[in-house]
């Protein structure tokens, strides 16, 4: 079969040469005639010309859909329109109008010429201008390779100027070569090249090497396939190290607002879900607005949501600090009770205002997109939320550790009684650092608006988690929490490929339970006698 | 005389903060031992490592010179027979006085004992003793929570005798009485002491006179002094460190 | 301190004339004056209210706030509903004699093994125990040996039975993924859409909740429940009397769970379904806002409570579903900060305070 495919080819190459006056032109009009063999041909002879005009074209023959009108001869690209068929100039794509059903009659193609088809345009865009579509055709020869576009190709390398591009030539070169019946050097070099190149598509092409009779390849595609899995394997851990780092992050923001309220201030506030809700449809609010009135504005809309939603949650957590929290001081559990209440309530005003379903938050261009490394995909809207957690992280520690609000938060949060003594208002500290606590809960809200459903059950789904964070990390403990929120997200994406998400999830949760019970206060425990009583 | 309980070499700290600092103590059966020493001496850690609260990093608390007190939780040693008096009074508040001390009385601690648990004739008779002992006869039938400070020193010691523990460990019991209540509650350690083993922490001078009885000084979790209490008073580096000059 | 103290008394008498004129006014009154979904519908709030006792015993005397209730009730709900998808048999959809139609949907090959047995009702009851009173053994033999103690422990207790309720939405769990188990037909040959199986549930359902309020009564008056409002007060103190604390915790712990798993079982014929959702977070703390409105520690507050948080419920999302949640939010702040100890709290302390209070004040069967 290949044998028979190779003689045909080389027959055609020679019809090529001596077809090679022929005209672009009078190439197109030469395919409606004959066979497949002949059509194949003079594809070929299309893509050896060179003239770019003839990548539209073979492409709609590719879909089939290039017809030779009955009445003229001409051959025409024919699309539905409605229910009619509308014939365009193939060339020109000048519009010939309506034809009849059956005016015209399609140009068939079938499998081997549709390869034959794809390798042309392949060719022909190998030389294209535009460096992305050369690159493009390159991968197209890797996943196509043919034997006969070798000298092609190699000439098209040596010529290529753009590193990336001359890269996947080389690829798609050694892949060609191992297609071919070159010797075994050139074989083993290529296998070689393929091993730098080191991952899933070089494995796809290795593979089935390993099978090979002759045992020099078997071996040297054996080797290769062990280097470029154990790389992979490399790069599969970054992947979810990063998965990972990302989760964390996620959980990282969701998790360090409550971090002050539990953790510093000991009030569980169990509304700390829906204040991140308040960020998440305060930035849908504002990219509301800017669409309706300026649009041009709609990269700036999470830089403006921020800070509002800081001040929109920081102050929803005021109010509930002065109007509830402040009388259960002491009351652990009641508080438990009162600030569910308090979620209900806000859960259910937002429902009221902005109805129950999900609401589109869009991404600014700046956070939409991705881009590689080495094997690896990174997305920007998970990179810029990482490092915005890091950074909301950062600026808390300094506000807690070295300014004197975080001094007299911190002793307000020991001994009201003696910080009261001293002539600090505690009242006004309680609420600040309440305050402090929810409007952070607000930026979380910001971002996890670009990753997340924004509905009214938004933050249910994290006051669990957070919870789990904080305690894991060791209430009353900032850096607890960053590490509690990274090796949860870390071990959840590690278990994740070995048990499905959900129960990764429960096995996360399982070990949380465990680990409370061994060590209750945390995985940093601030010690001492006040926190055992 | 046989031996009660003994510490040997023991050591706790906390978080690099040696509490304990090699301490060894120890108190003979029917002893009665007063423990003096400054703030922060050890006093109250002596006690938790005593009964089970908090482990020694290192060291031996033995108990009738066989039982090893390190390995027992709060309920085993009270099991074993060591009753415990806080430093703060602690007694259950929405109980009634009676309650109170019915619920410390020795008896079977098993969860299906009290399950089916029914008080005896004997019972309610110690019952009463315990509570004219300590004078609050009258609000047996009070809430603990509305009792004085006072009279919460004093249900306590009540749960500490309807114990009947064969140690007593009393953790400051005149904070918070009147003279007269402070020489009373001297007379009554006194006066039980001897059938039971009983180590009293104070810091009223005048309680500890009254107690008249061996004085042990504890400073930095290490033993200063030790002898009657003119004997340690006389001890310069005692004064030093706690009486003042 | 007897066992039937007044406001236990009038409760239950309350209760008894319930039991009695319900079924009546549904089965043999001229005209039907209670309708049949009534009958289900008091059937549930008796079985909400059974779940509040088993909270009030753990929270109200041992101080151990569980926000977990709702994963034993849920799962004495799943024992009783496995007897009842197996109860089926070929009526199904795939009429599948062996395979419950989830099964045959999911292309189940065999019924999984702990599917076993559920084919028989002593069983089942046996599991509505057992499964509940397992996981609480397990769960609190950790937990209470450990002293993880208060807010953390309420916090372990929700993401216990968050965990579950994730497990139970899997599909590949057995138990009938996010649709859980529906479609019941009959139990012990009784039709569950006939009124009398309706009012024969009716009745079990306040006999269980008489005999859970005076087994949780009877524990609470003995010795042993002055013991637990003892570590309610003071742990530490009652660990020094000698008291093994955990074992005592252990103890009332179990108990509850199994009370919440009877309350469960006998839910699921009377709603006619049991899903995922039971497991939700969100519906124990609702739990705990039964007991806290009705009176902690009162045991028949918290009965009261539930059926007054329930019935509130049925008529609000009927008639305005919008202020269903804020209302529910309203109460969960009122009452924690202005009724500490609850309706009942608040009509005996005004009873107390009137020169000659009524002797049968009918306060009680709001
Ligand atoms: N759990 C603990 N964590 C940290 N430090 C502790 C702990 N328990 C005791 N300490 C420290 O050990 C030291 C001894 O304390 P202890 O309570 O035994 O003193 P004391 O002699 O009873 O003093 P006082 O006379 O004031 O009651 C103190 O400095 C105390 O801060
Ligand atoms: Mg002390």
């Amino acid at each position: 079969m290949t044998i028979f495919r190779q003689c045909l080819a080389a027959l055609f190459c020679c019809l090529a040469t001596l077809a090679s006056a022929q005209s672009f032109e009078e190439l197109v009009a030469q395919l409606p005639e004959g066979k497949f063999a002949e059509r194949a041909a003079v594809v070929a002879q299309l893509g050896a010309l060179g003239d770019p005009r003839a990548v539209p074209v073979l492409e709609v023959l590719l879909e089939g859909n290039l017809h030779v009108l009955k009445s003229n001869e001409a051959i025409v690209a024919v699309r539905e329109v409605g229910s009619d068929d509308v014939a365009y100039d193939a060339l020109t794509g000048e519009e010939f109008g309506i034809i009849p059903r059956r005016g015209s009659s399609k140009i068939r193609v079938n499998n081997g010429l549709r390869r034959d088809i794809r390798a042309a345009i392949g060719t022909l865009t190998l030389r294209a201008p535009d460096p992305a579509l050369r690159l493009a055709a390159a991968d197209a020869a890797f996943r196509a390779p043919n034997p006969d576009q070798l000298e092609l190709l190699q000439s098209v390398r040596s010529d290529e100027s753009d590193s990336e591009v001359a890269e996947a030539l080389d690829y798609a070169i050694a892949a060609t070569v191992l297609e071919s019946d070159l010797p075994d050097e050139a074989q083993v070099a290529a296998i070689d090249t393929l091993r730098e190149m080191g991952n899933q598509d070089a494995l796809s092409v290795l593979t089935p090497l390993l099978q090979a009779t002759n045992p020099v390849m078997a071996a040297a595609a054996k080797d290769a396939v062990a280097a470029i899995e154990a790389n992979q394997r490399l790069w599969n851990m970054a992947q979810n190290v990063w998965f990972g780092l990302s989760l964390g992050s996620v959980l990282l923001l969701a998790a360090i607002g409550l971090a002050i309220t539990f953790g510093v201030m000991g009030v569980i506030n169990m509304a700390h879900g829906e204040l991140v809700m308040l960020g998440a449809y305060t930035t849908f609010a504002v990219q509301e607005v800017i669409r309706a009135s300026f649009p041009g504005l709609f990269d700036w809309s999470l830089l403006i949501a921020a800070p509002l939603a800081f001040l929109i949650a920081g102050g929803v957590g005021v109010a509930i600090e002065r109007g509830c929290v402040r009388f259960l001081y002491g009351r652990p559990l009641e508080t438990l009770l009162a600030t569910w209440g308090i979620s209900l309530i806000l859960q259910q005003t937002v429902r009221s205002i902005f109805g129950p379903n999900n609401r589109e938050v869009g991404n600014p261009s700046w956070m939409s997109g991705a881009f590689d490394i080495g094997q690896m995909t990174i997305t920007y809207n998970r990179l810029w939320i990482l490092l915005f957690s890091l950074a909301v992280f950062a600026i808390l520690l300094f506000v807690m550790k070295k300014t004197s609000m975080g001094l007299r938060m911190r002793a307000v949060t020991q001994n009201r009684a003696m910080a009261a003594n001293m002539g600090i208002r505690t009242g006004w500290v309680d609420a600040l650092t309440f305050g402090l606590g929810a409007g952070i809960a607000g930026l979380a809200g910001v971002a996890l608006s670009q990753i997340d459903n924004v509905s009214p059950n938004l933050g249910q789904s994290y006051i669990v988690d957070s919870f789990m964070v904080v305690v894991f990390g060791g209430a009353g403990n900032l850096w607890g929490t960053l590490a509690a929120a990274f090796s949860l997200g870390i071990a959840n994406k590690f278990l994740e490929p070995w048990t499905g998400a959900v129960l990764a999830k429960i096995l996360v949760l399982v070990f949380i339970i465990l680990f409370i019970q061994k060590r209750p206060r945390g995985l940093f425990a601030v010690k001492g006698r006040a926190v055992e009583n | 005389m046989s031996i009660q309980l003994s510490l040997d070499g023991v050591n706790r700290s906390f978080d690099g903060f040696k509490a304990i600092n090699d301490l060894s103590l120890t108190v003979e059966k029917g002893e009665l031992r007063a423990i003096i020493g400054p703030n922060g001496a050890g006093k109250t850690t002596m006690m938790d490592i005593i009964t089970g609260k908090t482990r020694p990093d290192e060291g031996e608390v033995l108990w009738n010179q066989t039982v090893d007190l390190t390995r027992t939780d709060e309920a085993g040693s009270a099991r074993l027979g060591i009753g415990r008096k806080f430093q703060k009074p602690t007694v259950f508040e929405t109980h009634t006085v009676e309650d109170n001390i019915a619920l410390s009385l020795k008896d079977d601690r098993s969860v299906w004992a009290t399950l089916f648990d029914r008080k005896t004739a004997e019972q309610e008779a110690r019952i009463s003793e315990v509570l004219e002992l300590v004078k609050l006869d009258g609000d047996r039938a009070r809430l603990a929570a509305d009792l004085s400070h006072g009279q919460k020193q004093w249900l306590e010691i009540g749960m500490l005798l309807a114990q009947d523990p064969e140690l007593l460990l009393v953790d400051e019991p005149a904070a918070g009485m009147t003279d007269a209540e402070t020489m009373r509650t001297a007379e009554l350690l006194r006066d039980i002491a001897g059938q039971h083993t009983v180590i009293v922490v104070e810091h009223d001078m005048e309680f500890v006179r009254a107690l008249d009885c061996r004085v042990t000084v504890l400073h930095q979790g290490h033993v200063l002094a030790e002898g009657s209490l003119d004997h340690v008073s006389a001890n310069e580096q005692v004064i030093e460190v706690y009486l003042g000059r | 301190m007897g066992l039937i103290d007044r406001r236990m008394g009038i409760f239950l008498t309350g209760l008894f004339i319930l039991t009695v004129a319900v079924p009546a006014g549904n089965l043999w009154m001229e005209g039907q004056p209670v309708p049949s979904y009534i009958v289900s519908l008091l059937g549930k709030y008796l079985c909400y209210a059974l779940l509040a006792v088993a909270l009030d015993l753990v929270w109200g005397f041992t101080g151990i706030l569980s926000l977990g209730h709702g994963a034993f009730f849920a799962l004495g709900g799943y024992a009783m509903g496995m007897h009842l998808m197996r109860e089926i048999g070929d009526r199904g959809v795939y009429a599948n004699p062996e395979l419950p139609d989830f099964m045959v949907f999911l292309n189940y090959q065999e019924l999984p093994w702990f599917w076993y047995g559920f084919d028989q009702f002593w069983f089942a009851c046996l599991m509505v125990l057992l499964v509940p009173g397992a996981l609480a053994f397990v769960f609190g033999w950790f937990a209470f040996r450990s002293r993880v103690t208060g807010v953390y422990l309420s916090i372990i207790t929700q993401a216990m039975t968050y965990a579950l309720m994730l497990a139970f939405f899997r599909n590949e769990m057995g138990f009938g993924g996010n649709n859980g188990l529906t479609d019941f037909k009959d139990v012990l040959g009784f039709d569950l859409q006939s009124d009398s199986t309706r009012a024969g549930l009716f009745v079990l359902s306040a006999i269980a909740l008489a005999g859970g309020l005076l087994l949780a009564r009877a524990i609470t008056t003995s010795k042993l429940g002055q013991v637990l409002v003892c570590i309610r007060d003071a742990e530490d103190r009652t660990r020094f009397l000698g008291y093994r604390v955990e074992g005592y915790k252990l103890f009332v712990w179990v108990v509850s769970a199994m009370m919440a798993g009877v309350a469960g079982a006998l839910y699921t014929p009377q709603v006619g379904i049991i899903n995922p959702g039971e497991f939700s977070p969100a519906n124990s703390i609702e739990i705990v806002i039964w007991v806290a409105l009705g009176g902690r520690g009162t045991l028949v507050g918290a009965a009261i409570g539930a059926i007054i948080v329930a019935a509130a419920k049925t008529l609000l999302t009927g008639w305005f579903p919008e202020i269903w949640l804020f209302a529910l939010g309203a109460l969960f702040i009122f009452v924690t900060i202005f009724m500490p100890k609850g309706v009942l709290g608040v009509i005996e302390g005004a009873l107390a305070k009137r020169p000659k209070p009524q002797p049968d004040g009918k306060e009680a069967e709001v």
